[in-house]
């Protein structure tokens, strides 16, 4: 066990009104995650906000900033950050509600054109055989949803209109697999500078993405599907 | 609350959105890569203007551009002429780096290929060095 110093980012209109860091000093043990001292400072601060669900990274819905890098904070081991003082503030390029929690429908607004599909067929499965296109099974399929891709990335930062990675990647899949899905249809949807074309390849999201889907890598396939075809429209 | 009467409230974090470009809280190579392309593309375009002015001093004549000359030999100029070497090749080497990932090429291998970009600016700008001074 040891004492660890968390500075929290705290706003909420009406209440905290200018955004600003609460210092809380926690005796950590061993076992314990982000969410788990959040969870414990709750108790005596039933104001503090930030949202979650599963506690054991499957839903995606605890992505905040932690010493400024994008996690879930239920699978991030306080311990094993190796750092006295532990910052925590919420995920970036999405509008803030209240202290650790921003709103994710402009997230979702943005897979909604690529109709994302509900693959969760395993690779384990003798029948769940990638196909040719495919070659080997990345993990898309697991996908959660964090946003933690959004927030990493510095071209949704200053573009709010770019499709961003996560919307990106599952196009990317789409057109991999299309499933019954208009591919060409998805592809002519991302060809434009609020689509694939946006990234500047800092490769951030794959970075962060707590599950190696690689969004960075299915948009860089988006950019040859495309090239691919214009080169072959015009010989 | 009806979905209608929802108000988005405004984007407030991070309040410099175009810091993110050059904030230094980078999560990978990837990230060093992109911020030091951004830096050496805007150091080039500022190089271009003063490299227009140096250029234009032709116009007032032969002596002009010589008494120029002989002040770009200080050590100073020397020196940054020598970072312009490093941006320049940065730049160029990681402009084909950026080429092959977005042909898909080598994306499995992008941290590695920042890598070798950096050893070959570097080795270049220590080789330039030696011929400089």
């Amino acid at each position: 066990m040891a004492e660890i110093t968390f500075k929290i980012f705290r706003y909420k209109p009406g209440v905290i009104d200018s955004p600003r860091y609460d210092t809380f000093k926690v005796d950590v043990e061993d076992y314990m995650t982000v969410l788990d001292v959040l969870e414990k400072l709750r108790l005596d601060d039933p104001t503090l906000t930030y949202r979650h669900s599963c506690h054991h990274g499957s839903c995606g819905t605890c992505g905040m900033l932690v010493n400024g890098k994008e996690v879930l904070a239920c699978v991030t081991n306080v311990m094993e950050l190796g750092t006295p003082v532990v910052t925590v503030e919420p995920l970036k390029n999405a509008p803030l509600i209240s202290d650790l929690v921003v709103d994710m429908v402009p997230f979702f607004e943005k897979y909604g054109p690529v109709e994302m599909p509900l693959i969760r067929e395993s690779e384990y499965l003798p029948e769940g055989k990638p196909s040719e296109e495919v070659g080997t099974y990345t993990r898309l399929e697991s996908c959660l949803e964090c946003g933690l891709c959004l927030s990493a990335c510095p071209m949704v930062a200053t573009d709010p209109d770019y499709m961003g990675p996560a919307a990106l990647a599952a196009a990317a899949r789409v057109v991999q697999e299309p499933r019954g899905q208009d591919a060409p249809a998805i592809l002519k949807m991302v060809d434009n500078e609020q689509g694939c074309w946006r990234c500047h390849s800092a490769m951030e999201c794959s970075e962060v993405c707590p599950n190696d889907v690689d969004p960075g890598g299915m948009i860089m396939y988006l950019r040859q599907k495309l090239i691919s075809r214009k080169l072959k429209g015009h010989y | 609350m009806l979905a209608e009467e929802y108000k988005r409230p405004e984007p407030l974090w991070p309040k410099k959105r175009l810091g993110e470009w050059f904030s230094i809280a980078k999560k990978g190579a990837g990230g060093w890569a992109f911020l030091l392309h951004r830096l050496t593309g805007i150091l080039l375009v500022l190089y271009l203007f003063l490299h227009f002015y140096v250029l234009s001093t032709l116009s007032r004549g032969a002596n002009a551009y010589d008494n120029l000359t002989v002040l770009m030999e200080s050590p100073f100029l020397l020196l940054l002429e020598l970072g312009l070497v490093a941006v320049i090749v940065y730049h160029g080497l990681n402009g084909i780096r950026l080429m092959l990932l977005t042909l898909n090429v080598g994306v499995k291998q992008q941290k590695e290929m920042f890598w070798v970009v950096m050893a070959i600016t570097i080795l270049t700008t220590i080789i330039a060095a030696l011929f400089m001074f």
